[in-house]
C-alpha cells in the first residue's frame, strides 16, 4: 500500500502543477515549461521503450517528428486540432510496425539496432531539408524544406476549431499529458506484459525458451514509445507554433537518449526529472558561442557513461541505501566481444 | 556513349566513396565489435587538419597524405586512453560513449573555427568525356581508395601484424593464452581506423570542402555499409559497398541524391532482415 502511495506521487504532483501553475508563473515561463513536458513525454517513450524492454532505440526523434509534422500538416488541413493529435500519435505507431517488423524479425543485436534507428532519423532529416520547393505539398501545407512548417495552428476546443485554448489552458493540458504518459506506462510496466517485457531485456534467450514470443513483445512495446513519442512532438509542434527538420537531427536525437542516462535507465521519474533539467540548461546557454549546447551535452554525455553510468537517481537511491547491490543503468549487461 | 561512361564512373566512385568513407570503421567494427559514432567527426578532423595545414603552408599532397592521419591518429590514441580503454567489454555503453565524443568534438570544433565552411581547392584538372567531363582528381580519389583497401587485405593475411590482428578478433581468449595482449592489438586497432578516418576527411575536404557538422552527411552511409557487410573484416564491406553503391549512384543519378540515399538505407535494412549478421555470413557461416 506504502508502496502504491509512493508510485502515485509523482503523477499527483504533476496533476496539482497543471492546476495550480497558471495561477503563480508568468505566460512566458508556462509555454516554455509546456514546451518541457511535451519534449519529456516524448522522454518516457524512450525511457520505457530501453528501460523496460532492452530495445536501445537511437532514434527516438524519428516518431517525435513524425508526431510533430503529422500535427502540423493534419492540423493546417483540417482546422480541428483534437483529431490532428491523434493523427500525430498513430502515424508513428504504423512506421514503428513497419520499421519494427524488419528490426525485431531480424533479430538484429542491440549495436545493429541503435546504428539502424540513428540512421532512419538522419535520412529523415535529409529528406525534410531537401523539400523547399514548392512542389511538396500535403494539401494547401508546403513542406518548407529546411524552414518547415510555420504558423501552425496551436490546440483548440474539441469540435470548434476557431476557439483557440489559451496558454494557461494548453500548459494544463501538457503536464496532465505528461502525467497520463507517466500512469500509462507505469501500469503497463506492472502489467503481465510488462514483466515479460522486463524479462525480454533481462535475457531474451530465456523468455523465448519459456514459449513467449520476442519478436511480438518488442513490436507491441515498440509501437507504445512511437505513440508516446508521437503524442509529445505533436503536442510541442502544437505549443511552438512551427516544426522544423531539426526535429530530426543528430542533437535531437541525442537529447532523448542524453536525458534516459543521465535520469537512470529503468526509472521513469529520473529521464522526466532530467529532461527538464537539461532543458533549463540548455535555454540559459541559449546563445552562448563558446559553450555551445553540443559541446555540454558531449561532455556530459561522456561523463555519464564513464562515472555515474547508473544515472543520478538510481546513484542517489544507492547513496541512501547501501545496501542496493543490483547493477543498473546501462552497465546493467557485461557483454564480450563477439 | 559519353553519357553511359559517365554513368559508370559515377556508380565506380560512389563504390570507392563507400568505401573510403566506411573502411576505418569497419576496420574498427570487424576487429572490436564497435560502432564508432565519432567516426564521422574523426573525418571532419582530417579534413581540418589539411585544410589548416595548408593554409599554414604545407604542401597540399603533403599535408593531406601524411599531416592528417597523422593528427587524427593522434587524437585517436588519445580518445582510446581516456574513453575506449575504460569500457572494455561493453558494447553498448562504449557507442553512446563514443556518441558523446561526437557531440563534443562538434561542438568543440564549432568553438574554435566558427560554423563556417573552410576549403582548398580541387588539385587537378578536368579529363573530358565527349560532352562531359570527369575531374582527374575523383579519378585518383578511386585510386587512392582501391590501393587502401588492397593494403589493408595484404596486411591482414600476409603481415604478422596481421595473423595477430585476426587471432584476437576470432578468439580473444585464446590468444591472451598465447601470449597475445589484446588489449594492445585493440589500441593500435583504434588507432589505425583512427588515422584512415582521418585520411578519408582529407582525401575528401577538397571536393566538399570542411564545416563542423561535415560527419553527419557521411555517418549514416558509413554506418549502414559497415553493418550490413557484417563481421568479415575487408570483404564484407567492400562487398556491402558494391551492392549498396550503384543503387544509390543510379537513383541520385535518376532522381535525387535524398532519393538515392533513403533507397540505399531501405536496401541495408532489407539486407539486414535476409542476412541478420550481414551479407558475409554467406561466407564466413554467421560468424
Amino acid at each position: 500500500m506504502l508502496r502504491q502511495l509512493k508510485h502515485a506521487l509523482f503523477p499527483v504532483a504533476l496533476v496539482l502543477f497543471a492546476a495550480f501553475g497558471p495561477f503563480v508563473l508568468e505566460p512566458f515561463d508556462l509555454v516554455n515549461l509546456s514546451a518541457f513536458s511535451a519534449m519529456a513525454i516524448a522522454a518516457l517513450g524512450l525511457a520505457f521503450v530501453w528501460g523496460t524492454l532492452g530495445i536501445l532505440n537511437l532514434g527516438h526523434s524519428v516518431f517525435f517528428g513524425l508526431g510533430a509534422y503529422a500535427y502540423a500538416i493534419a492540423v493546417s488541413n483540417l482546422g480541428d486540432s483534437t483529431l490532428a493529435v491523434l493523427i500525430g500519435t498513430l502515424l508513428p505507431v504504423a512506421f514503428s510496425l513497419i520499421l519494427g517488423y524488419f528490426l525485431f524479425f531480424s533479430r538484429l543485436g542491440d549495436v545493429y539496432l541503435g546504428v539502424i534507428t540513428l540512421c532512419v532519423t538522419l535520412i529523415f532529416y535529409s529528406f525534410m531539408t531537401s523539400t523547399a520547393d514548392p512542389s511538396f505539398h500535403i494539401g494547401p501545407v508546403p513542406l518548407g524544406g529546411f524552414n518547415g512548417i510555420t504558423a501552425v495552428p496551436s490546440l483548440n476546443m474539441p469540435g470548434d476549431p476557431q476557439a483557440f485554448l489559451s496558454t494557461e489552458a494548453t500548459f494544463s493540458i501538457c503536464l496532465l499529458a505528461l502525467a497520463g504518459a507517466y500512469i500509462l506506462l507505469s501500469f503497463l510496466r506492472s502489467s503481465d506484459a510488462g514483466r515479460i517485457m522486463t524479462a525480454i531485456r533481462e535475457s531474451e534467450l530465456r523468455s523465448e525458451l519459456l514459449g513467449y514470443d520476442i519478436r511480438f513483445y518488442k513490436l507491441v512495446g515498440f509501437a507504445v514509445s512511437a505513440a508516446i513519442a508521437g503524442l509529445g512532438g505533436a503536442l510541442y509542434t502544437a505549443v511552438m507554433g512551427f516544426v522544423s527538420p531539426n526535429v530530426f537531427d543528430l542533437p535531437q536525437a541525442s537529447q532523448f537518449v542524453l536525458w534516459v542516462i543521465a535520469g537512470g535507465l529503468g526509472t521513469f521519474v529520473g529521464p522526466v526529472a532530467a529532461s527538464f533539467g537539461f532543458q533549463l540548461l540548455s535555454s540559459q546557454l541559449g546563445a552562448n558561442q563558446i559553450f555551445n549546447t553540443e559541446l555540454i551535452f558531449g561532455a556530459t554525455i561522456i561523463l555519464f557513461v564513464l562515472l555515474a553510468p547508473q544515472g543520478l537517481l538510481p546513484m542517489i537511491l544507492k547513496l541512501s541505501k547501501p545496501r542496493f547491490q543490483n547493477r543498473s543503468g546501462i552497465l546493467r549487461r557485461k557483454e564480450k566481444p563477439a | 556513349m559519353d553519357q553511359f561512361v559517365i554513368l559508370c564512373f559515377a556508380v565506380v566512385n560512389s563504390i570507392a566513396l563507400l568505401a573510403l568513407i566506411s573502411l576505418g570503421l569497419a576496420i574498427i567494427f570487424g576487429m572490436m565489435r564497435v560502432i564508432n559514432f565519432a567516426h564521422g567527426e574523426f573525418v571532419m578532423l582530417g579534413g581540418y587538419a589539411t585544410v589548416i595545414a595548408n593554409h599554414a603552408g604545407v604542401n597540399l599532397w603533403l599535408s593531406m597524405l601524411v599531416v592528417a592521419p597523422m593528427v587524427v591518429g593522434m587524437i585517436g590514441a588519445v580518445v582510446e586512453l581516456l574513453i575506449i580503454r575504460r569500457l572494455y567489454g561493453h558494447l553498448v555503453t562504449t557507442m553512446l560513449a563514443t556518441w558523446g565524443l561526437s557531440l563534443f568534438l562538434i561542438g568543440a570544433v564549432t568553438a574554435v573555427f566558427g560554423n563556417t565552411t573552410m576549403g582548398v581547392s580541387a588539385p587537378l584538372g578536368n579529363i573530358p568525356v565527349g560532352a562531359y567531363s570527369i575531374g582527374a582528381y575523383q579519378l585518383l580519389l578511386i585510386a587512392i581508395t582501391a590501393l587502401l583497401v588492397v593494403c589493408s587485405l595484404l596486411a591482414l593475411h600476409w603481415t604478422k601484424y596481421g595473423l595477430i590482428a585476426r587471432a584476437a578478433m576470432q578468439n580473444s581468449e585464446m590468444a591472451t593464452t598465447l601470449g597475445i595482449d589484446c588489449d594492445r592489438v585493440y589500441a593500435a586497432t583504434f588507432i589505425i581506423g583512427a588515422a584512415i578516418s582521418g585520411l578519408a576527411g582529407a582525401l575528401l575536404a577538397p571536393i566538399s570542402g570542411v564545416l563542423p557538422h561535415m560527419g553527419a552527411a557521411y555517418v549514416a552511409r558509413a554506418f549502414v555499409t559497415v553493418i550490413s557487410g557484417g563481421g568479415a573484416l575487408i570483404t564484407g564491406f567492400l562487398s556491402a559497398a558494391t551492392i549498396l553503391g550503384p543503387v544509390e549512384a543510379l537513383l541520385s543519378y535518376f532522381a535525387t541524391p535524398v532519393v538515392g540515399q533513403a533507397s540505399l538505407l531501405l536496401l541495408a535494412v532489407i539486407i539486414l532482415r535476409l542476412f541478420p549478421t550481414g551479407v558475409s555470413s554467406l561466407w564466413t557461416g554467421g560468424r
